[in-house]
């Protein structure tokens, strides 16, 4: 079959691969209708990720039609049209049981290689370097599915690809950022990072009753999207004004009651991601306004709100303001999306037409011509917000 | 632990510590001066040692890898235990070098064979006073000891049954090919080691209480010596167990196993942990998962790509489980 595959710093192709194969008793093998491009995918391709080996197959946003089953897997069949989520779980663990899917104990083979960066390690992921378990991604035309009674959800033939392509990740990555936020009637909440992503906190903080909704960003059409599509109620350039002074401005000094970082390290190119601490550390003091998005979420953050972390973060920080956070009673939740918590739901959202997810699509690209995509992703060349990908 | 033949008595602690380090800094010495000799005369290098004067490029190579080790023997300090080890993988690449100017026409056989004889006679020096350095991680008989624990989502009763059938272990210790029950409260272990050799012994159980430990060592004339116990410990708050394992063994082929075992990545410890999350993994999702990457191994340099695996990757795979 084609898959993208890795082999260094900007440099992903199309190659000709083996076809996946059952390997333990649970997997599927999907054969792939559409994928995405993902940001965090842009790490891998900027080459900021270690424990990447050439020749990985890329890719976590994806679904299509399943094509072949395990012995052991249960309540699906082949026929079946399921969309795949990024996490790997084996939905028996302490974990699993309490909907924390992406730290599902069993799942990832390089736990030990985890467990020395972050004292712990998390679920597998698929196409996500080999810290995340060295599982062969999803922009292909075929996907291994490990535990697939766990990892893949059916969707009706009545929605198309597109429209339920997200749940695989971004939208319930964004919708558990508003999630984390406790959102009760009439709350204002802020968030950091209008990209596919903080799309969809702005569009699921309104679904969760939020009020009053303020995106903020740089690109002016990212920021007309939070708008216009997402259903922010206002935005902020933080080019063009300062958004602790915005934010107190339009909430008369108090601050969102809810502030969603939906930026990580990634956008400030580049992160140093489970580098050895030393090498973080000096990455981090070359580049000391990297986590500005998470300073600037907690300082406006009003007394006692929560400052939810969905941006993504790979190592160490420099000068956390955690005086701010102690002394005034915030609450800081965070996490990969267990994604398995909330798509039902969300499936749920799409078919009632309370959201139609393929708003963010920007381009649409074929398989074969996935490396173009990467390159206009990551230079943002020609509005680019979202590529998808057909194999 | 059965005490074996190879298991020498060692003299006792601060005498021998000072007689590693003195043995250290000379050993740096000596690596500092070949490598420059290397470096700098080649020529004359490959003479003495019945070389092809033309390989002066690999000996130049050589006497500079002899600088490094040399140096770094000094830069790590008192106790240079990593920098000596690494010595001994030096030894073993030069062993090889030699091992390959057997095989070319243009060599002084003779000579060659002096070189090599000299070249083994470090290697033991390095094996010694690198070992005497490590001695921390070892037992007073030179063994390896390694603690482990893991929990696991099932009762002590479903583990210890689980585990006190022997066979079932190499379902998850993964270098075990095979463990026989003999009866007896005896078993016969086979288990692989470097080079696709194996080892084997026999165990014998020497405590069992049921749902709560089991422990067993080898007998008598055990390729590896080794002893083991496993107790199931029940987890708080109706979470499982906590499986403690304690093990104690030497390595297969000794010390120079447990250098090769080390270069390849598989200390000890992780090993034995790797072996408690695949346990882990059997009783919670019913077998060992594998990922594209790991479907051989998963160790940082054993790898392959995560991308699929072809049929005959596969094949290759099942034949080494």
């Amino acid at each position: 079959m084609r898959a993208n595959c890795w082999y260094g710093k900007q440099d992903v192709r199309v190659e000709q691969v083996p076809d996946p194969k059952i390997l333990n008793r649970r997997d599927a093998i999907v054969k792939i209708t559409s994928t995405a491009i993902c940001g965090s995918d842009l790490h891998l391709y900027n080459g900021f990720m270690p424990t990447m080996e050439k020749g990985d197959v890329l890719g976590h946003e994806f679904m299509g039609e399943i094509v072949e089953t395990g012995p052991d897997l249960k309540d699906r069949k082949v026929g079946d049209r399921v969309v795949v989520c990024f996490p790997i779980s084996c939905g028996n663990c302490f974990f699993c049981k309490q909907e924390l899917y992406t730290l599902c104990e069993n799942s990832n083979p390089n736990a030990w290689m985890m467990e020395k960066m972050f004292g712990h390690a998390t679920a597998g992921f698929y196409g996500y370097s080999h810290l995340t378990g060295g599982y062969a991604g999803g922009q292909a035309e075929y996907a291994r599915v490990p535990f697939a009674d766990v990892g893949t959800l059916k969707v009706p033939d009545s929605l198309s690809d597109e429209q339920v392509l997200f749940l695989s990740d971004i939208f319930p990555t964004g919708y558990m950022g508003a999630d984390l936020c406790d959102i009760k009637p009439g709350a204002t909440i802020a968030v950091w990072g209008c990209g596919p992503v903080g799309q969809f906190s702005i569009a699921s903080a309104k679904l969760l009753g939020a009020e009053r909704v303020i995106g903020i960003d740089r690109f002016p059409e990212r920021l007309k999207m939070a708008k216009e599509k997402a259903g922010a109620d206002e935005v902020i350039n933080y080019e063009e004004v300062n958004t602790y002074d915005a934010l107190m401005e339009m909430t008369g000094g108090r601050g969102p009651d809810g502030c969603i970082d939906d930026v990580g390290m990634e956008a400030h190119g580049g992160h140093g991601i489970v580098y050895a601490y030393d090498r973080a550390k000096q990455a981090v003091m070359g580049e000391s306004d990297r986590p500005i998005a998470l300073r600037e979420a907690i300082m406006a953050c009003r007394n006692g709100g929560t400052v939810s972390v969905i941006g993504v973060y790979g190592g160490l920080i420099d000068k956390f303001p955690m005086g701010s956070v102690m002394n005034r009673s915030l609450t800081i939740r965070t996490g990969q999306c267990h994604v398995q918590r909330y798509w039902k739901k969300l499936l749920e959202h799409i078919e009632r037409g309370d959201i139609d997810p393929s708003f963010v699509i920007s381009h649409r690209l074929s398989l074969d011509e996935t490396p173009k995509g990467y390159d206009i992703f990551t230079n943002k060349e020609d509005d680019c917000i979202k590529v998808v990908l057909k194999p | 632990m059965q005490s074996s033949v190879k298991q020498s008595a060692r003299p006792a602690g601060g005498m021998l510590d000072m007689n590693a380090e003195q043995l250290a800094r000379g050993l740096g010495y000596f690596s500092l001066g070949l490598g420059l000799s290397e470096l700098l005369a080649p020529r004359a290098i490959a003479k003495i040692s019945g070389l092809d004067e033309k390989d002066t490029g690999v000996i130049r190579l050589m006497g500079l890898r002899e600088i490094f080790h040399g140096l770094g023997i000094f830069a790590q300090g008192r106790r240079p235990k990593e920098a000596v080890w690494a010595r001994v993988a030096g030894d073993a690449l030069d062993l090889a070098a030699l091992g390959a100017a057997f095989a070319s026409p243009k060599t002084a056989k003779g000579r060659l064979a002096f070189a090599t004889a000299n070249v083994l006679a470090v290697t033991a020096l390095d094996v010694i006073c690198a070992r005497a350095l490590s001695s921390n991680d070892r037992t007073s008989t030179g063994g390896t000891i390694v603690k482990k624990s893991i929990i696991i989502d099932r009762t002590p009763e479903e583990l210890y049954q689980f585990w006190h059938n022997f066979e079932n272990l190499p379902t998850f210790m993964k270098h075990l090919e095979s463990v026989s029950v003999t009866g007896d409260g005896r078993s016969h272990w086979v288990a692989k080691a470097p080079a696709g050799s194996s080892v084997e012994w026999d165990a014998e159980v020497t405590e069992d209480r049921p749902n709560e430990l089991i422990a067993w060592r080898s007998l008598e004339g055990a390729d590896v010596d080794n002893s083991g116990s496993v107790r199931f410990e029940r987890a708080p708050g109706n979470r499982g167990t906590i499986v403690h394992v304690d093990i104690e063994y030497n390595p297969p082929g000794g010390v120079i196993g447990s250098v090769v075992a080390k270069l390849s990545g598989e200390e000890p410890g992780q090993q034995v942990y790797d072996d408690l999350r695949n346990l882990k993994q059997v009783m919670e999702v019913g077998e060992v998962v594998v990922s594209d990457g790991t479907v051989w191994d998963n160790g940082f340099l054993t790898q392959r790509p995560a991308q699929p695996v072809s049929g005959a990757d596969l094949a290759q795979s099942q034949g080494a489980h």
